[in-house]
């Protein structure tokens, strides 16, 4: 997901650049104010196991691996506004000493993967996980959490790229967007079993990464900043096509009568049949049924990690 | 692959472009950098001129050109992906080329300047333009710990190979949760330790 130079235009690089400032100024000054000093070394030490993390292959199929992002898993372990610090240590770091992900496209990068990625996953989480959530409900919250952030960070990506006319948006959404998908439910299982084992290991690390008192005005501004981001570039598709709410409309009464009419084999390939008629509405289906999919699977490992009566 | 990526990628020296100061180094590699992204789509001359002057200064620094094209290699490949993307629009191919002309170019600017310039350099330069405090100290702990935790990461697989016979796809992926796991229990344990010593030295936040 690591954008490269040459790839954005010059606006939607600067535009990306000052909100994903905005959301790191925001985070570095929650963590200056939380944080006990004791903990500061922990944030570079976590920023360090990110980054290793990320080396861990974890075989898919076909000689293929996946590896870890880790910004949920940053988020439940050391908090959200710290997670926000280690995330951009990890992308400063890529990017000046690897030459992975390009130095105009920093801010975008920093944007996608260490501000909305973990604003998303911390709201998901902190809303599924509740106020009491046993060790089950923590997982399962960490899991979804994960999915939500990886999707949402890959279609702001498509988004910048879009924007940047480097290419077509009915192009590079779904392929962004169905690609993550996948890769989601890996982070997602990732980040699950990874938690289980903390948490059998060292409980007290998990409770550690909770943030106080001021939790919920740092989830409203993250809350705020990623919803930013996510207007500042899908907004403009919205506005080019202004009848777009209508053609969804009409097509959607199309929908009724095509799903019905293809009711038995319904999922990818009723999707897939009506993607030719209406791109958005083939989407919207696809991130709908996506959503229940990886809801189910973290449900399911969840109870699969936890003992019976957890 | 792993190795190679996480091999520091600074190679010593004592070329007069090593010996630049890093200022002047990260200056002129972000200006040639912007001044690729601004070009326009299809002005090849400039872009001949910036990649021989990026391959004559490849070459003065006499860094290892097998080392260099190696990381060229292991970065190019996302950018190949999505540049593959404009193809499929009509009359991509101009800016499928020009796309994969810019990213390679940048990608050799970057590639060259952490090959000849100290990350500890690059981050006093960081640190001199007031990049907050706590992202400084936060990116110089990362990378003083990045490779202790790279080797100690390392151990813990090892270790766990040499105690596993049967190596199946489920197994595999709970080893390696495990091994992250541990590696940030150890990590977290060992943050405590690098504080108390900090402290010891002096160290006030």
């Amino acid at each position: 997901m690591h954008i490269p130079d040459g790839f954005l235009d010059l606006q939607t690089a600067a535009v990306a650049a000052v909100v994903a400032g905005l959301g790191i100024a925001v985070a570095l000054r929650d963590v200056k104010r939380n944080l006990p000093p004791r903990r500061v070394p922990l944030i570079g030490l976590a920023a360090a196991f990110v980054f290793a993390a990320q080396m861990l292959n974890f075989p898919v199929a076909a000689g293929t691996s996946g590896h870890l992002i880790g910004a949920v898993l940053a988020c439940v372990l050391v908090g959200p506004a710290a997670a926000v610090v280690v995330m951009t240590a990890v992308l400063v770091l890529q990017c000046l000493m690897f030459a992975d992900g390009g130095v105009t496209a920093l801010g975008a990068n920093l944007l996608n993967m260490a501000v909305i990625a973990p604003a998303v996953g911390h709201v998901v989480y902190s809303t599924l996980k509740g106020s009491t959530g046993g060790l089950r409900r923590t997982l399962l919250a960490a899991g979804f959490a994960a999915w939500c952030a990886t999707l949402v960070a890959s279609l702001a990506c498509a988004a910048q790229l879009a924007a940047s006319g480097t290419v077509p948006w009915s192009l590079v959404l779904p392929a962004m967007g169905g690609v993550h998908m996948v890769i989601g439910l890996g982070e997602a299982v990732i980040t699950m079993l990874v938690l289980a084992v903390v948490a059998r290991a060292r409980p007290e690390l998990l409770r550690a990464g909770e943030p106080a008192a001021a939790a919920i005005n740092s989830t409203t501004a993250f809350g705020l900043l990623a919803a930013l981001g996510l207007v500042a570039f899908v907004a403009p598709f919205a506005s080019s096509m202004p009848d777009g709410l209508e053609h969804v409309a009409e097509k959607l009464g199309f929908a009724a009568s095509a799903t019905a009419a293809h009711a038995a084999p319904l999922p990818d390939y009723a999707v897939m049949s009506l993607a030719g008629d209406s791109p958005l509405l083939s989407t919207v289906l696809a991130g709908g049924i996506g959503t229940l999919v990886a809801f189910a699977v973290a449900w399911f490992v969840a109870r699969a990690l936890t003992p019976a009566h957890a | 692959m792993l190795r190679d990526r996480l091999l520091s990628p600074y190679q010593h020296g004592s070329s007069p472009l090593h010996r630049w100061p890093a200022r002047t180094k990260l200056g002129v590699a972000l200006a040639i950098v912007l001044l690729v992204v601004l070009l326009p789509r299809n002005a090849y001359p400039a872009y001949g001129v910036i990649g021989v002057a990026i391959v004559a200064a490849a070459l003065w620094s006499r860094v290892s050109r097998g080392q260099l094209l190696l990381r060229l290699a292991l970065v190019e490949p996302f950018a190949l992906g999505i540049a593959t993307l404009a193809l499929l629009r009509p009359g991509g191919t101009e800016l499928f080329l020009s796309m994969v002309i810019k990213s390679t170019l940048c990608l050799a600017c970057m590639v060259l300047l952490t090959a000849t310039t100290r990350f500890t350099d690059l981050l006093q330069v960081l640190w001199r333009l007031h990049v907050p405090a706590l992202l400084v100290t936060t990116l110089a702990l990362m990378h003083r710990y990045l490779f202790v935790l790279f080797d100690e990461m390392e151990r813990m697989q090892r270790a766990r190979r040499s105690r596993t016979f049967v190596a199946g796809k489920a197994s595999a992926w709970r080893s390696s949760a495990q091994v992250a796991a541990l590696l940030f229990v150890r990590a977290s344990e060992r943050a405590e330790r690098v504080y108390l010593a900090m402290c010891a030295r002096g160290w006030r936040n």
